[in-house]
């Protein structure tokens, strides 16, 4: 069982970006005279890590760098990162979508990649026709896909649209036959990416049964990648953490979801904005969470919302108000110093405030916040969207359950007593 | 460790090396060549009325336009052969020609939605079109028989069927090996600097023209001859004509010459593909 099935080494994927001009035809026989030469290519010696948020000088990036990890038989490895940390492209490398720039993977057995539903789907073809053309795309033989018919059409729940061209099915029903036939492939390796968010419940446990299945059933290799943390706790035996085109962490399926939540709390929850009117400027603005400032919040943990403002000149009338929003712009509550006994009138000099929840009843979700600050002279500052936080639908035993992420605003922390 | 000496059953690296075309891999996924001929066939006409009328009806009318400008108006020589039979046994060949040409020098562009999610040898999909419009062409080279027939048996036109009328099958397999050739050299060119592709609209009606399609070699003034002579499509259309109408200038070094034309390009054109197959989809 712990035989190594997949071994990445010094793992780089180098992008150019930008415009492709009469500079690339320049820069690709340059780069072709070094390899001639047998030096190596300058242009690999040079470009920024991939850090989506600041802006490069270099026209090449890392998407990823010097990536090592080896995943064993039987393991099912969640791969999770934020968005352009690089699991894309080492899903692209791993199903030989495109060649990596630098280092070498060394597999054992057949890969199926799931990247996205329904690869190579015609729409005018039947069902049953893309069934074929499906899976002869991931390398089925014929006769293999024949003998397998029965089962993924059974699997996939679609008998009745068999002969139906698929540009008639919904698009549940086209994730579902696609991820039928993926499913019943038969790798050693099947990779998945976040298709299970398409299908519905049903078939969303149907499908994690079947890569569970796969996994320890029948002793093959799952590599998932998603950004929903529960189906990754609910499926992983481990996880592996990408940040910036590099490994964080690789380990347990727990300690790589904490790890990953924690990513946020370093450059996310600093709002970077500022202003200076009347006298008055901004400092410091963050949500402090319960380990410290994160913008990445757990279900009923309380948070705080602290503002610094220097204040130049004496004040009279002075507010500082927020609002918070849902991401549907749904308005939940407001908050500030109106609401509170605080004195209006303030001399020159620092002021941090931290107005602190006692408890948390926001839902599973996204939002956002909205800051005004107002003295004698009116509205002296207004921001929407100064800040977007995150309650995060993270289970951390089994008896916690929340409802579907960005359905409900609130919840209740209620308890449930049986009488008899 | 001992597990660094373990058989590995796939090795992922940077570069391969330029001479594997890995033709083994193509034959591992021959269903997958027979899956797309018939999905090509098949789906390019649903939800069309006339379905594969329409191989009939183009060639029919390029053939009436044909016999009504080159041959009424411009009065281009057909070697005694009549109209109909000349222009359609031209277009019939050169057809299958330039759609082959058209849709493997696209193979990129066309496949970038597979080629991002799945891999398998990228010559599967050039290879699948040469196959499925090879049906359209059986279709049209059936179509040309039927005519040919009637020619022959009801009319006392100066036509007679030749011995080269048996090297049929292989100038089918040079026309689809040179259209090959060349739609995967251009595809692999195009991927990066698609300038490429704004020549190959009018390029391939440039090459129609110094093709003996609407006139035949024998007419061509000596001055311009050259430019026919040295086509390799050239003695691929004269031969069929030869065969099928007794009518054509063709000889056996000029075949071989075609034949050693498309082997040439045919191999470059495959080592230029599998070089840019690997990683076409950072540039596409």
């Amino acid at each position: 069982m712990s035989e190594t099935v997949i071994r990445v080494e010094n793992l780089s994927k180098q992008y150019r970006l930008g415009m492709v001009g009469a500079g690339t035809l320049r820069e690709d026989l340059t780069g072709w005279w070094y390899r001639v030469r047998g030096m190596e290519d300058p242009y690999l010696k040079i470009g920024d890590s991939n850090d989506r948020t600041s802006v490069g000088n270099s026209d090449y990036v890392w998407a990823l760098r010097d990536v090592n990890f080896e995943v064993k038989r039987g393991e099912v490895l969640g791969i999770i990162g934020k968005n352009g940390a690089g699991k894309s492209t080492l899903l692209k490398l791993l199903s030989r979508v495109t060649a990596p720039t630098t280092g070498n993977i060394k597999v054992k057995g057949r890969i199926a990649s799931l990247l996205e539903v329904g690869t190579g789907f015609h729409p005018e073809l039947t069902g049953k026709e893309n069934i074929y053309l499906n899976g002869a795309i991931m390398g089925m033989r014929r006769a293999e896909i024949t003998r397998k018919l029965d089962e993924i059409v059974d699997f996939a729940g679609v008998q009745r649209y068999l002969d139906t061209p698929v540009k008639r099915y919904s698009s549940g029903m086209y994730v579902r036959l696609a991820f039928a036939v993926a499913a019943h492939l038969e790798p050693e390796i099947l990779i998945v990416d976040e298709v299970l968010a398409v299908g519905d419940a049903e078939f969303q446990k149907k499908a994690i049964g079947k890569m569970n299945d796969v996994a320890s059933g029948q002793g093959r290799t799952v590599l998932f990648v998603s950004h929903n943390m529960t189906s990754v706790q609910a499926i992983c035996s481990s996880g592996l953490v990408l940040e910036n085109g590099k490994v964080a962490f690789m380990g347990s399926v727990h300690q790589a979801v904490d790890r990953y939540l924690s990513v946020g709390k370093e450059d996310l929850s600093k709002s970077i904005f500022s202003f200076n009117k009347y006298g008055i400027s901004i400092n410091r603005f963050e949500i402090l969470t319960t380990t410290g400032p994160s913008n990445k919040i757990t279900p009923h943990e309380p948070f705080s919302i602290v503002v610094g403002l220097n204040v130049a000149e004496p004040q009279s009338k002075l507010e500082v108000n927020f609002a918070i929003y849902t991401e549907r712009n749904t308005k939940v509550t407001e908050f500030g110093t109106k609401y509170h006994d605080f004195n209006t009138e303030r001399a020159a000099g620092q002021l941090n405030l931290e107005f602190r929840t006692r408890t948390n009843p926001l839902a599973p979700g996204s939002y956002y916040l909205n800051f005004s600050v107002s003295n004698s002279h009116g509205q002296v500052f207004h921001a929407s969207h100064v800040l977007t936080f995150d309650i995060l639908s993270v289970a951390f035993s089994k008896f916690d359950r929340y409802p579907k992420l960005g359905e409900s605003i609130i919840m209740l922390d209620t308890e449930l007593l049986e009488s008899h | 460790m001992a597990q660094t000496q373990e058989n590995w059953s796939l090795v992922i690296e940077p570069r391969d090396k330029w001479w594997d075309l890995k033709l083994n891999e193509i034959w591992d996924y021959r269903d997958l060549i027979m899956i797309f001929v018939r999905r090509d066939i098949v789906a390019v006409y649903k939800q069309t009325v006339l379905g594969p009328l329409w191989f009939f009806l183009a060639p029919i009318f390029t053939v009436l336009a044909y016999n009504f400008v080159f041959g009424s108006i411009a009065g281009i020589s057909t070697d005694g052969i009549p109209g109909p039979i000349f222009y359609l046994s031209g277009t019939t060949m050169w057809n299958y020609f330039s759609t082959c040409f058209t849709a493997t020098s696209n193979t990129f562009a066309s496949n970038a939605n597979i080629f991002g999610k799945v891999y398998f040898p990228r010559l599967v999909a050039p290879i699948s079109t040469v196959l499925s419009t090879l049906f359209k062409f059986g279709v049209q080279m059936l179509m040309f028989f039927c005519f040919l027939g009637y020619y022959l048996l009801f009319t006392d036109a100066p036509m007679k069927i030749t011995n080269w009328a048996w090297l049929f099958p292989l100038l089918v397999v040079m026309m689809g090996g040179l259209s090959l050739g060349i739609g995967i050299l251009l595809s692999a060119l195009t991927t990066k600097y698609r300038d490429l592709r704004n020549f190959i609209g009018f390029g391939v009606t440039l090459l129609m023209y110094v093709s003996p399609v609407i006139y035949p070699v024998s007419s061509v003034p000596a001055g311009y001859a050259a430019f026919v002579r040295y086509n390799p499509i050239s003695p691929i259309i004269e031969a069929f004509r030869l065969g099928f109408t007794g009518s054509g200038t063709v000889n056996v070094y000029d075949l071989c010459y075609s034949g050693a034309f498309i082997v040439i390009v045919l191999s470059i054109g495959a080592l230029m593909f599998h070089r840019v197959e690997r990683t076409f989809m950072d540039t596409v």
